[in-house]
């Protein structure tokens, strides 16, 4: 499905910054690679050093070691010109829109064709098939204060859109938005991405945008990449205990439940159909208790987690492991 | 006292007035403008630091800025003199009141730029806009609201700096105010060039509101 065409990658990247008193680690070898067509998403949480990362991807931020290799050329041993050339095949779109105030959405899209110095008429073309693209048309006149978060954002990206990038980078994109225009946001996102065929990395800090778009991931913590995989994979056998935390970030409360043996049953996408927990029960013969359960629809497919409360005796106990293994149900016991 | 002499006197001041404010003002801009641009831009933290010339343009604000109008009025008189061939009458109060204007538009311009939001900024470097491209194509139309009320206060400023020149000869209603208010006591024809003069304050200052209004996309 993807093209293995590396686009973006980013070897020993470090970045220092350096204040008076005290140096500031905020990147330390970070090695990834981003191959063309892919949705790759960067998560961790706040202070990680995720947003440094993604300007470092485009040097807003220069790092101050290791390599950024863009679409074959080493941004680091660019001329100040060719370094803001190449910054025209990377979109950008952030938390804030960053919209210029004192201009129309059509005037917005049209600024980065003026910065690359296309003629005024083909840009407000160019602009106009844009406001297509992200279904506001209407709203060509409208000054970014007269819009709404999700309208400035869809600005945003259409402005981000006007140069013809290659590698859309969107940091925190969806982070001041609503549930509802989240996701109307994320599917433009993911329409550009499959009819444009342009790369997109995500910087977020909610898993809930790296399961909805996403194909692969690389978890972030402590200025380090703790974990890269697939979503699918990291999703339902995550191996870092940051990566374990964001995914299971629901559940933390459960340790407050009394009972000594919990368990928790992996939903792989694999057994969503089967009644899997009634049938457990029917078979057993033992009633268990759900202290949680959260699940997702990613891909299509259905993923998620329970966590039940096995019974204290072993009876009972054996007979729900025992379903669960003949099963081939993935589960870990927790304490 | 509504002499015709008297009413055309002050018909005159007022003239001289506007003629010392705006000429000034215009002049004054045309230095500080820049300078203004330079204090942000080459900030440590700007679009293009050059802290050296950033600190040598901000010491030189501050010193022109820390000597009181009346005081500077006299102290350039011999550079007037070189420059104008007088010190007395309206032009040559011109060069004094630029002196003391330019860096105070300077600081005025500067703080109306670091009100643009960084973030847009930064989504202009993203897009590989280059210094001079975000100067005159983000910071200032950004900042044009605000660089259009700085714009009515220090006109308003250099207009109330014109009518102190009147201690120096001048010319102009402040001129006109000192020399029969405080030296003839004739008290009304003070208070009508009082009144004169706060009209015209309230004119610009309305009228940069208006304008402001207008430019400002964002209400």
């Amino acid at each position: 499905m993807l093209n293995q065409k590396p686009i973006v990658e980013l070897s020993g990247l470090g970045k220092v910054f350096i204040s008076k008193n005290n140096e500031v680690k905020a990147l330390e070898d970070i090695n990834l690679t981003i191959y063309e067509g892919e949705i790759f998403g960067i998560i961790g949480l706040s202070g990680a050093g995720k947003s440094t990362l993604v300007r470092c991807i485009n040097f807003l931020e220069r790092p101050t070691s290791g390599k950024v290799m863009f679409d074959g050329a080493d941004l680091g041993s660019l001329m100040e010109r060719d370094l803001l050339k190449a910054r025209q095949s990377m979109g950008m779109i952030f938390q804030q829109f960053n919209l210029l105030m004192q201009r129309n959405a059509l005037q917005n899209i049209c600024f980065p064709l003026e910065l690359a110095g296309v003629p005024k008429k083909e840009a407000k073309n160019r602009a106009k098939e844009l406001l297509e693209i992200v279904g506001l048309t209407d709203k060509a006149k409208a000054y970014p204060a007269q819009l709404s978060g999700g309208q400035k954002q869809r600005i945003a990206i259409a402005r981000a859109l006007a140069t013809n990038p290659k590698v859309l980078l969107c940091d925190e994109a969806t982070s001041a938005l609503d549930p509802t225009t989240t996701r109307s946001i994320l599917n433009l996102l993911k329409e550009i991405n499959q009819k444009l065929g342009i790369t997109i990395i995500v910087i977020t800090h909610e898993m809930k945008v790296i399961e909805e778009i996403c194909n692969r991931v690389a978890i972030i913590d402590q200025s380090h990449i703790a974990e890269v995989g697939a979503v699918e994979e990291v999703f339902v056998k995550p191996k870092s205990k940051i990566a374990r935390q964001l995914v299971f970030s629901g559940e933390t409360h459960i340790d407050n439940y009394i009972g000594e043996r919990k368990c928790r049953i992996i939903f792989d996408g694999k057994s969503s159909f089967e009644p899997v927990i009634s049938n457990m029960v029917l078979e057993s013969k033992t009633p268990v208790n759900i202290l949680f359960a959260d699940t997702k629809d990613i891909d299509g497919k259905a993923f998620g987690q329970m966590v039940i409360q096995l019974p204290d005796d072993d009876n009972g106990y054996y007979k729900i492991i025992n379903y669960l293994k003949t099963h081939q149900i993935p589960y870990e016991e927790v304490r | 006292m509504w002499s015709e002499a008297v009413i055309k006197m002050l018909g005159v001041g007022i003239m001289e007035t506007l003629y010392m404010t705006f000429f000034s003002s215009f002049v004054a801009y045309v230095i500080g403008l820049p300078v203004g641009i330079l204090l942000v831009v080459t900030d440590k933290e700007g679009i293009a630091p050059l802290v050296p010339l950033n600190k040598v343009l901000g010491i030189i604000v501050n010193l022109v800025r820390s000597v009181p109008f009346v005081i500077l009025l006299i102290t350039v008189m011999p550079f007037t003199r070189l420059l104008i061939g007088t010190t007395i009458g309206s032009t040559a109060v011109v060069v004094p009141l630029i002196i003391a204007s330019a860096p105070y538009i300077a600081r005025l311009v500067e703080s109306s730029l670091k009100e643009v939001d960084k973030g847009v900024i930064e989504a202009a470097q993203s897009m590989g806009a280059t210094p001079l491209q975000i100067i005159y194509k983000v910071l200032i139309p950004e900042a044009m609201p605000s660089l259009i009320v700085g714009g009515a206060i220090a006109v308003t400023t250099i207009l109330s700096y014109s009518a102190m020149s009147g201690f120096v000869g001048g010319g102009g209603l402040g001129d006109i105010a000192i020399r029969y208010g405080y030296y003839r006591y004739e008290t009304e024809i003070m208070l009508v060039t009082v009144v004169i003069l706060v009209i015209i304050v309230q004119i610009i200052q309305e009228a940069g509101f208006k304008w402001m209004k207008r430019a400002d996309k964002r209400l």
